[in-house]
């Protein structure tokens, strides 16, 4: 049995190098909150230190009896009877001991119970919870909605809802889809009624697809605006699980049994609003999202990882022909490639988190001083970052999730479509990453603006056009130059066009050959620190070459086939 | 209410490797893992659900060499208020007899007035299932070993099950009492990270006194003098 983090050298890599400095500063008010919290750093180094314990801690509890469990709650999935929702007995006990370590709170601030952790941080133990049990990451990782709560609601909920997040007692869930409202949430149609006179609110609708939505307390999107039509009368409210929240069935899944997907039905629900009517799905819903995007992300991530892990060990113990079958090119192609992607998704997950930490010190920091110009613009400088970099990482790293999964079955032929071997539900559970919190398609639509209007090419200006690369890295570097003159071809050739539809169509090329580059550059940047990430940079890299070539040729010849004549191509 | 847990760190037998074994035939400790003897992890467990329930204070105590201090550090971590070390070359090779006089005299000395002691129902190096026994013996208290639950404690009265050849066997009896406890029947709770931090950055927070045959020795709080006495125990003692 393993430790996730002590056996994860990229992990330890990436919290090295990750220039978190003036995030842990700013988030710990300069160490001044040790003289409240006994368990608070009281410098740099402390709080560095107070990161690894955890992630010992939190890559302990993954390693052992985590991933010990797996199996068995794959197997006994959830159980629903009468209206009420069980959990696997495994995912029971690995719940029990993650939030009895303290992990159910890891970015709430201490005043609420909660460690103060960076999101780094946070989405490092996710990853290793999703290595270990993907399905447990849907649970650990609505903790977060904690964190919405901290940033939304008015303080006496705060005191009252978060101290239960940081102490386990409950779970959450974010209760937004509908059967008529997945990717359209405008379209929701549950409705929150106010009472005048006691000015209480009560819901009343149907919600499916809800991951966990037999949580004790959960965050529901609502119409609060009767007689409305879009997303502008949608307001956000904190329940409690009474008897009125009737859970109606759960979902027989691909994948992740041991989430309850539950349909939910809120006869006269109490309900309290959260923050101020009408915001609930233009500005809530999308903080709510990017940061469970961001989960999702390392999600991927910790799945990929587990089915390489698995790949390689059967590679090199799986004989044919005389040889192990790691020493066939065909094999090793597969796992080379597997675990570069692997290590490029991390680089860009760990680069968005340190944007998506920097947008929310300076976020706190400029509302508490309002008139502090060089807070308020680094606030919106990495706002706009950090919502360009969330649904890059999403789609790639849940993509990359699907490839790697995928190779890993087919390293292991026959035997990997076998329940007896730990790929096969890898590749199941990693079916859903790219689909919930936002499909691919999706989060590429949410990506494309930040690339088309500069903000991107603005990010690779600022943090790679200065670094001075040795010698033997130059290479690599023109080949970067050539990705990105391409792209930029294409981004022009997208504005000459002038057509939504033509842009629409290749927002996924653009994103794709967008996310390649500022992955190699990422992976370069760290090819200056040793020979395996320069190996890892240099094959990344020439396929992000090969991959653009492919990407930019339909662009750059403005074809329109699929556009014009989709009729003839589907009989339809 | 009082408990106190004696625990050990034991070489992990789980996993032995060639030079497991010293030329003489006794344990080589340097070439295995040190772990917190699994048995020991389940009774802190049973004492911190009693911590949990009654507010119980819990005091544990090992006998080792000062690399032991690393299960008292575990031990804070999951809950423990207070720890002690008793580590002395003259320690060295005890066997049974020794080590529950030795325990014994610490519990008299650290923690005059507690209710259970508990220890693991054996240790995974020796096997032997004496030592909690004997230490009841020379308290003059009575024990139960075995014991799977403890089902509530109320006006010294401990209602308790244990395993016996037949199944399991429903006891009620008098406080104080010596229990050792048999493994898995309950999960042991993970280190909590607060604690750990807390613990980690402020060394204040561990009072180590250190037995000697002829001293006792009592160090200032603070990092430095824990270092030092590290360095002086780890200079005298004999591993072994």
């Amino acid at each position: 049995m393993a430790n996730f983090f002590d056996d994860n050298k990229d992990l330890q890599f990436h919290l090295e190098h990750t220039d978190l400095d003036d995030v842990i500063t700013k988030l710990e008010n300069n160490f001044t909150e040790n003289k409240t919290y006994d368990y608070a750093p009281r410098n740099l180094k402390e709080a560095r230190r107070s990161y690894i314990e955890a992630l010992r801690v939190a890559g302990e509890i993954t390693g052992t009896t985590v991933a010990a469990n797996a199996e068995a709650v794959d197997e006994e999935g959830c159980h629903f009877d009468h209206g009420k929702v069980e959990y696997a007995s495994g995912t029971k006990q690995n719940m029990k001991l993650l939030l009895g370590a303290d992990l159910g709170g890891i970015t709430i601030p201490r005043q609420y119970g909660g460690l103060n952790f960076p999101t780094t941080v946070s989405t490092m133990i996710i990853e290793m919870v999703s290595r270990a049990d993907a399905s447990l990451m849907n649970l650990i990782g609505l903790q977060d909605i904690g964190e919405t709560i901290n940033e939304f609601a008015e303080e006496s909920m705060k005191a009252k809802y978060l101290p239960m997040f940081t102490k386990g007692e409950v779970t959450g869930a974010m209760i937004l889809t509908e059967p008529d409202a997945g990717s359209d949430l405008q379209a929701v149609q549950t409705k929150a009624i106010l009472d005048e006179k006691t000015g209480e609110w009560k819901l009343y609708g149907v919600k499916r697809f809800i991951t966990n939505g037999c949580a004790d307390i959960s965050l529901v999107l609502a119409r609060s605006e009767l007689g409305s039509k879009d997303g502008r009368g949608l307001s956000m409210f904190l329940i409690e699980k009474d008897d009125t929240v009737q859970i109606r069935r759960i979902e027989n899944k691909h994948g992740i049994h041991g989430s309850p997907t539950c349909e939910i039905q809120f006869n006269g629900t109490k309900a309290l609003l959260i923050g101020k009517r009408k915001l609930g799905l233009i500005r809530y819903v999308i903080s709510l999202m990017n940061g469970a995007r961001l989960a999702v992300s390392a999600q991927g991530i910790g799945i990929a990882e587990a089915a390489y892990r698995e790949a390689l060990k059967y590679a090199k113990e799986r004989v044919q022909f005389g040889s192990p079958i790691i020493n066939f090119p065909a094999v090793y192609d597969m796992l080379t490639w597997m675990k570069v992607q692997i290590e490029g998704g991390r680089a860009l997950i760990y680069e968005t988190c340190k944007y998506v930490d920097l947008k929310k010190v300076y976020t706190a920091l400029n509302e508490h001083e309002s008139d502090n110009k060089e807070y308020r613009e680094r606030a919106k400088k990495y706002s706009s970052i950090a919502a360009l970099l969330t649904p890059l990482s999403k789609a790639y790293n849940t993509e990359m999730s699907n490839r790697v999964t995928y190779d890993a079955v087919q390293i292991h032929a026959g035997t990997g479509f076998m329940k007896e071997f730990p790929v096969e539900r890898l590749s199941r559970d990693a079916r859903i990453t790219n689909i919930y919190e936002g499909t691919t398609q999706l989060q590429v639509i949410a990506a494309i603006g930040g690339i088309l209007n500069g903000t991107y090419e603005e990010l690779l200006k600022e943090d790679y056009d200065n670094i001075k690369f040795p010698t033997e890295l130059h290479n690599l570097r023109e080949t970067l130059t050539s990705i990105r003159s391409m792209l930029n071809k294409c981004i022009n050739v997208i504005a000459e066009v002038n057509d939504k539809d033509f842009m629409s169509y290749y927002s996924r090329n653009i994103v794709d050959m967008a996310t390649d580059l500022l992955i190699g550059y990422r992976l370069l940047q760290f090819g200056i620190h040793n020979e395996h990430k320069r190996e890892i940079a240099k094959l990344f890299i020439e396929k992000a070459f090969a991959n653009t070539l492919k990407l930019s040729e339909p662009v750059m010849k403005r074809n329109k086939t699929a556009m014009e004549n989709r009729d003839i191509i589907l009989e339809v | 209410m009082e408990i106190v847990v004696l625990v050990k760190q034991v070489p992990d037998t789980a996993n032995v490797g060639a030079d497991a074994m010293k030329e003489d035939g006794t344990v080589n400790r340097a070439a295995l893992k040190a772990v917190f003897n699994p048995d020991d992890l389940h009774a802190l467990e049973l004492a911190l659900e009693m911590k949990d329930k009654y507010g119980a204070k819990v005091t544990v105590i090992t006998m080792g060499p000062p690399k032991a201090v690393e299960i008292l550090r575990e031990s804070l971590y999951r809950g423990a208020d207070n720890v002690f070390l008793l580590s002395d070359p003259k320690f060295a090779g005890s066997d049974t007899l020794a080590t529950s006089l030795i325990l014994k005299s610490a519990i008299e000395a650290k923690a005059k007035k507690f209710d259970i002691i508990m220890a693991g129902r054996q240790a995974i190096d020796g096997d032997t299932a004496q030592v909690g026994p004997q230490i009841a013996e020379k308290l003059n208290i009575p024990q139960v070993t075995f014991v799977t639950e403890i089902e509530s404690i109320k006006n010294n009265t401990i209602k308790l099950s244990r395993l016996s050849d037949e199944g399991t066997e429903v006891i009620e009896c008098k406080t104080p009492i010596l229990l050792t406890v048999e493994g898995g029947f309950n999960t042991p709770r993970s280190p909590r990270v607060k604690r750990m931090f807390k613990y980690t950055t402020r060394v204040k927070e561990i009072h180590s006194v250190i037995f000697k045959s002829i001293e006792t020795k009592n160090y200032e709080p603070n990092q430095n003098s824990v270092n030092q006495m590290m360095k002086e125990l780890i200079s005298e003692h004999i591993i072994g």
